[in-house]
């Protein structure tokens, strides 16, 4: 195992889970430093949150080496767990108790006291928009609401990791970016987070680092912007067509203007440096396409070209 | 703008001893409570107060004192019986699917084992909420038996002692269960109608079971209500004997035992994976 340098809050190294047979997390080599926001970028089922579960230390390894905060999961889980956040995929709040009760309830398992744990929550109810809703039941809250409690009963303890396991999955768009903010500032402030999703443009808005996982294993890391420029050109040329015409702008050769194609069901992407151009040629080809749309490369196109699939599913 | 304070040094968490850590799942359970006790009161106290009423006061003006009934008025004489099935019923209640619910519907026990509390803890805070609250309820129930006369003598507050330990001795073998299985808890309704129900009506509460035929005598002794019954009609009417006592004792302690060990084995199961 490489030593946990300076800084480094979770090292992993040929982490493996299984389940029975079937390997969730295939040998996978992470290392988390202390102030980023590191995301795990996958598809449904990719291992994300076997991982997850693995550094939050409610999931012992099955082989591999991990280490979080300095420590070993398997020998010091409660000593890790005292310093950690966690926000679980699915909200795990205590309906029947009041937005405040969730939080201080919450905050006495980390071992705060009394008078710490309900100036903690008025100060997170703040933060999370929430003191006009503090007496009341959680249970008719919104599906928004009842995330960002869950993301502020997660720093009750003011963790040093915070673990956000899709975090905005099922979401409105106004709530995401509500959220986002939230993260954002945490950022700021210098929490470390790991974030997993499926949504690229959360890990793009996000994620300092990222590693696209696809089968239980890492198929790329990197920044955002270097794995667009790595795996991806700098523009976009989508076609739509009539349904039935796309496979004749295929055979009349569409592919042949570029290094390289994806043909959705729906549309072609053409990888480009410069995408009005390829219009241009496509256009003097004779490919009459319903619409096109020129735009910047993006971490779905680098996920297109690692995995071959579409990733929002 | 609100700002959370400090998050980057060093986290304030830390962690608990097992036994303040179980307390504080308590503390949590209270909060509960406190907000949702009057929607508990009907299955927990009232329930077995009727059946006193019904079967006591109503069925037992008809029953003469006798040898069978050590010689008590019947109201009497269920009384202490009448407490040790509260305590069974509200046992497997609380076991059933409030515990289910913490794994499947409320997830909290999930919540609760991200930090640092460990799945012993959990179990720990829920099996002493139970004791409590099966406790108190039986509080209620010799307050109000005493008020309708079903009390002679302050032996009954010992048979309290019996009760809880009846009720516990029923806990946790369904804690485990509740800890096990993955449907909608339909095992739970096997467990009222045929265990709860059959063992209510033949483990001595209402008519001694010297008056079942032989061969259902055996079966009656695994029953732990019958155990708990003939621990709290001893320490309530006295003429205790140490052999039986102890036997009934350490039949009850031995479930009790059995049971939170799968509790413990099927919780850690569950939870860590």
């Amino acid at each position: 195992m490489t030593t946990v340098g300076d800084g480094v809050l979770v090292q992993a190294n040929g982490l493996v889970k299984r389940f029975g047979e079937f390997t969730a997390v295939g040998g996978i080599d992470v290392a988390v430093r202390k102030g980023e926001a590191f995301g795990f970028l996958g598809p449904n089922g990719a291992g994300k949150s076997s991982t997850m579960r693995m550094v939050a230390c409610v999931s012992p390894r099955t082989e591999g080496e991990l280490s979080v905060l300095g420590m070993d999961p398997d020998r010091d889980g409660p000593r890790i767990r005292a310093r950690l956040g966690v926000v679980p995929q699915l909200d795990n709040l205590d309906t029947e108790l009041t937005v405040r009760q969730n939080l201080q309830v919450y905050g006495r398992y980390f071992g705060l006291s009394r008078a710490t744990v309900r100036a903690k929550a008025t100060e997170l109810m703040e933060f999370a928009q929430l003191s006009e809703r503090a007496d009341d039941e959680v249970e008719p809250l919104s599906g928004g609401m009842k995330r960002r409690l869950t993301i502020a009963r997660s720093l009750v303890n003011d963790p040093e990791l915070l673990l956000l396991d899709e975090p905005t999955t099922g979401l409105d768009p106004q709530a995401r970016h509500l959220l986002w903010d939230k993260l954002y500032r945490l950022k700021q402030q210098g929490v470390t987070l790991i974030i997993t999703t499926h949504f690229m443009d959360e890990a793009e808005q996000l994620c300092d680092r990222l590693v696209v996982m696809d089968h239980s294993r890492i198929v790329a890391e990197g920044a955002p912007s270097a794995l667009i420029k790595q795996y991806s050109t700098r523009e976009v040329l989508e076609l739509r067509f009539n349904p039935g015409e796309q496979q004749d702008a295929l055979d009349n050769g569409v592919a042949d203007l570029v290094e390289r194609i994806e043909v959705l069901p729906d549309r072609l992407l053409l990888y480009t440096e410069n995408g009005e151009s390829t219009l241009e040629t496509a256009h003097a080809k004779g490919i009459r396409p319903l619409s096109s749309l020129v735009r910047r490369s993006t971490l779905e196109d680098v996920f297109l070209r690692l995995t071959g699939r579409s990733l929002v599913d | 703008m609100p700002q959370v304070s400090a998050p980057t040094t060093q986290a304030t968490g830390r962690v608990v001893r097992s036994p303040h850590a179980a307390w504080l799942r308590v503390e949590g359970h209270w909060q509960w409570y406190r907000r949702h006790w009057h929607s508990t009161l009907f299955s927990s106290i009232a329930q077995p107060i009727l059946f006193l009423v019904a079967m006591g006061m109503g069925f037992g003006s008809q029953v003469e004192p006798s040898e069978a009934t050590r010689n008590l008025p019947y109201l009497v004489y269920l009384a202490p019986a009448m407490l040790v099935v509260g305590a069974l019923q509200n046992a497997v209640g609380e076991s059933s699917y409030p515990v289910l619910s913490g794994f499947k519907w409320q997830k909290d026990y999930w919540a609760v084992t991200a930090t640092p509390i460990t799945p012993g803890q959990l179990l720990a805070g829920q099996q002493i909420w139970i004791a409590l609250v099966i406790g108190f309820n039986g509080c209620a129930f010799v307050l109000i038996a005493t008020l309708l006369g079903a009390v002679q003598s302050p032996g009954i507050l010992l048979s309290l002692l019996a009760m809880v330990l009846t009720g516990m001795a029923c806990s946790a073998p369904v804690v485990a269960l509740a800890a096990t299985v993955t449907n909608d808890g339909n095992a739970f309704n096997g467990i009222f109608r045929f265990v709860v129900m059959p063992m209510t009506l033949f483990s001595g509460t209402f008519f001694p079971v010297s008056q079942l035929p032989e061969w259902a005598q055996p079966v009656v002794w695994l029953s732990p209500l019958w155990h708990g019954t003939e621990l709290s009609r001893a320490a309530a009417f006295g003429g205790a004997e140490f052999g039986p006592v102890f036997g009934h004792v350490a039949y009850l302690v031995g479930l009790f035992a059995l049971g939170i060990w799968l509790a413990r084995w099927r919780f850690r199961r569950r939870l860590v994976v």
